[in-house]
């Protein structure tokens, strides 16, 4: 008997379920080696982890607002990277959207009732025009889109930290947080008396919506051809710039949208510390999905589990907190490993005879 | 201090990953893990010199890190032909994450920040005698005057060699190199070993010369500045060190205006100076940049 790899013609429907679970179990598995490493035991660890983030209906919900903004960032990248525009840029996306919709949510004589939705479609504009820049200085400039999605976010970030130690400095307390939107401004809750607001219902809203488009429209369709043969899709007369433009736009108000949720829901003003990496994790997010917006929502929930389970069992175990940053690398090289089973198969075959 | 003075050591670890990340693209490879290597290694080198007083050995040992990290980004991109962009950020991600981890680990939540004594200055005898570009040039830490020293060594490696020309034609035209007997594969691993032992150094220069501690902000995005960096420099040793000097140059001014106080303005602009510099510097060029034809594509000996 030996082991032979062969190409595989097709791929069954539940390896789209399946690669995704194994890449998590696999990254579980050395996760818990991290976790005797740090010197606690291995499966009480784990059970703290899962009890800070599903334990009570108040850690549950906790973890679907964390939720929220993940899987806009997730769906941002998932498009982004169907139309291959590397956008590695959502986190500076969303600082656009959180940075409009501070600023929009604190105009006085404005009617109370139009700043909510002002600050969603400022917010999503703002995250859209954002990334608009990279896609045009790719399209028309060959500007290697990582690189340059990679610097605006530091462009955006240090933008918004001179703005918070100017402008927008508090002058009471001298902190470098943005002035508080109006109360009107704050997104309703939707159950009292969690923190479970609008934005959670948007981002559930926006995963159907991005779902709809991607498969339902022309332009998901003309994104998609873009993505798997530009080539040919310049020959049945699909405009590839517009289309990336439009995937641009699409991509980085969804990252928008994400910064308008975690000041109109959750914050009430913009700070250094608002986005813990949102961004970043939203590629973990998409590649586990593989890309399908409907994915997208599960492996958003895993990762805020994570985050929000890490922080409880850190403090129950002495673990440290950072167990998840390991957890969001390790999965997303696990997830890449775990895809090559949908191009090869492994095969035990009879040795042949010679 | 003086202003040159500044400049160069500021310039000096950007110097050495972008030379290093230098090394892989010309092989075909985009190390994205340069991000995440760097602050391992800071970490690291870090660690292993507090540990030992040994600040050699951290630097050793924050390239022994690198050169492992390098192997695991050949793993997935060489041997498993995986997609270059997403292994680059996975390394990177799962790099920053052990990095933090093993810091809290190690020291815990220390009200004071563990130090060490950093690399003193090594004077060259005479030359740091020449007024005041001695002091700037050759009263440096020895790790300066190694990465310097990186630059015409890289031009010659990667012009005048056997080993440059194989390694070029595995960037290039990996078909013809397979057809000369090379092993593309290996050639490539090479490239990535080398970028990953000096993304660790790099690292390193950071917490045990430019500054004497590791902080969780300590690279911030100057692991990315090193690839733009290689484009600027149009995948040229020379030129990339021109550009590293350059980046340089605009860093020691943002700390110089930052400190001066003439300016009225939040310092955090300046931060900002050199990411948007770059940007708008690669809008200006990146149309005459060639990088290497097989670059992103994964190499299969026999495609079926």
């Amino acid at each position: 008997m030996r082991l032979t790899l062969e190409r595989r013609s097709s791929v069954p429907a539940w390896f789209n379920l399946a690669l995704p679970l194994l890449a998590i179990a696999t990254t579980l598995v050395l996760a818990g080696g991290l976790i005797a490493l740090a010197g606690a035991d291995v499966l009480p660890a784990f059970g703290a982890l899962l009890d800070g983030a599903f334990g009570s209906r108040f850690n549950t919900i906790e973890t679907l607002v964390k939720a929220a903004p993940l899987t806009l960032t997730g769906l941002s990248v998932a498009v982004a990277f169907r139309a291959r525009f590397w956008n590695i840029g959502a986190e500076g996306q969303l600082l656009a959207g959180a940075m409009a919709a501070a600023y929009l949510g604190a105009r006085q004589g404005l009617p109370g009732w139009s700043l909510i939705p002002l600050m969603i479609a400022g917010g999503a504009l703002a995250g859209g025009l954002w990334a608009a820049i990279p896609a045009l200085l790719k399209m028309r400039l060959k500007v290697d889109d990582v690189v340059s999605t990679l610097m605006l976010n530091f462009v955006i970030y240090y933008g918004m930290m001179a703005l918070l130690n100017g402008p927008w400095k508090d002058p009471l307390s001298g902190y470098p947080d943005s002035p508080d939107i109006l109360p009107a401004a704050e997104f309703p809750i939707l159950l009292e008396p969690t923190r479970l607001h609008l934005g959670v219902l948007i981002a559930a809203l926006a995963a159907l919506a991005v779902w709809l488009i991607m498969t339902r429209t022309t332009l998901g369709f003309a994104i998609r051809a873009v993505g798997e043969n530009p080539r040919a899709a310049h020959y049945s007369g699909i405009p590839i710039t517009r289309v990336v433009l439009a995937t641009a736009a699409i991509s980085g108000g969804l990252a928008g949208l994400a910064g308008v949720g975690e000041v109109g829901g959750l914050h009430f003003q913009v700070m250094a510390s608002l986005s813990p990496g949102y961004g970043y994790t939203g590629i973990v997010i998409a590649m586990l999905a593989r890309l399908n917006p409907l994915g997208v929502a599960p492996a958003a929930i895993f990762f805020a589990a994570v985050a929000t389970g890490a922080e409880s069992m850190s403090r129950h175990t002495g673990v440290p907190v950072y167990l998840a940053d390991v957890i969001q690398g390790g999965a997303l090289i696990c997830m890449l490993v775990a895809l090559l089973f949908n191009e090869y198969r492994i095969r035990w075959r009879l040795a042949a005879p010679r | 201090m003086g202003f040159f003075a500044a400049l160069v050591r500021v310039a000096t670890p950007l110097l050495i990953a972008t030379i290093g990340e230098l090394y892989a693209e010309r092989a075909g490879v985009l190390n994205l893990g340069i991000e995440g290597i760097m602050l391992l290694g800071a970490m690291v080198g870090f660690c292993v010199a507090y540990y030992t007083g040994m600040l050699w050995l951290g630097v050793a040992a924050a390239a022994l890190v690198g050169l492992l990290c390098a192997a695991l980004m050949g793993l997935l991109t060489v041997t498993l032909g995986l997609s270059q962009h997403v292994s680059g950020l996975g390394v990177t991600l799962l790099a920053t994450g052990l990095a933090f981890f093993s810091y809290r680990l190690i020291f815990g939540q220390p009200s004071q920040p563990p130090s060490v004594t950093p690399f003193a200055f090594v004077a060259l005898p005479g030359l740091s005698d020449i007024p005041y570009l001695g002091t700037a040039l050759f009263n440096q830490y020895a790790l300066v005057y190694l990465a310097f020293a990186l630059v015409p060594l890289s031009a010659v490696l990667l012009y005048r060699t056997p080993w440059g020309l194989t390694l070029r034609t595995v960037g290039e035209y990996p078909q013809a190199a397979a057809s000369a007997g090379v092993s593309v594969a290996w050639v490539r691993y090479q490239g990535l070993l080398i970028s990953g032992a000096l993304f660790g150094i790099a690292g390193s220069f950071f917490t045990l010369a430019q500054f004497n501690a590791f902080t969780f902000g300590v690279i911030s995005g100057r692991g990315w500045v090193c690839i733009a960096l290689v484009v600027l420099g149009r995948w040229d040793p020379w030129r990339c060190g021109l550009a590293a000097l350059a980046f340089g140059t605009l860093d020691a001014l943002q700390l110089r205006l930052q400190s001066s106080g003439v300016i009225d303005l939040p310092y955090q602009l300046f931060l900002l100076l050199p990411f948007l510099v770059t940007v708008v510097a690669m809008a200006l060029f990146s149309r005459n940049a060639r990088a290497p034809e097989a670059l992103l594509k994964p190499f299969r000996k026999e495609e079926r």
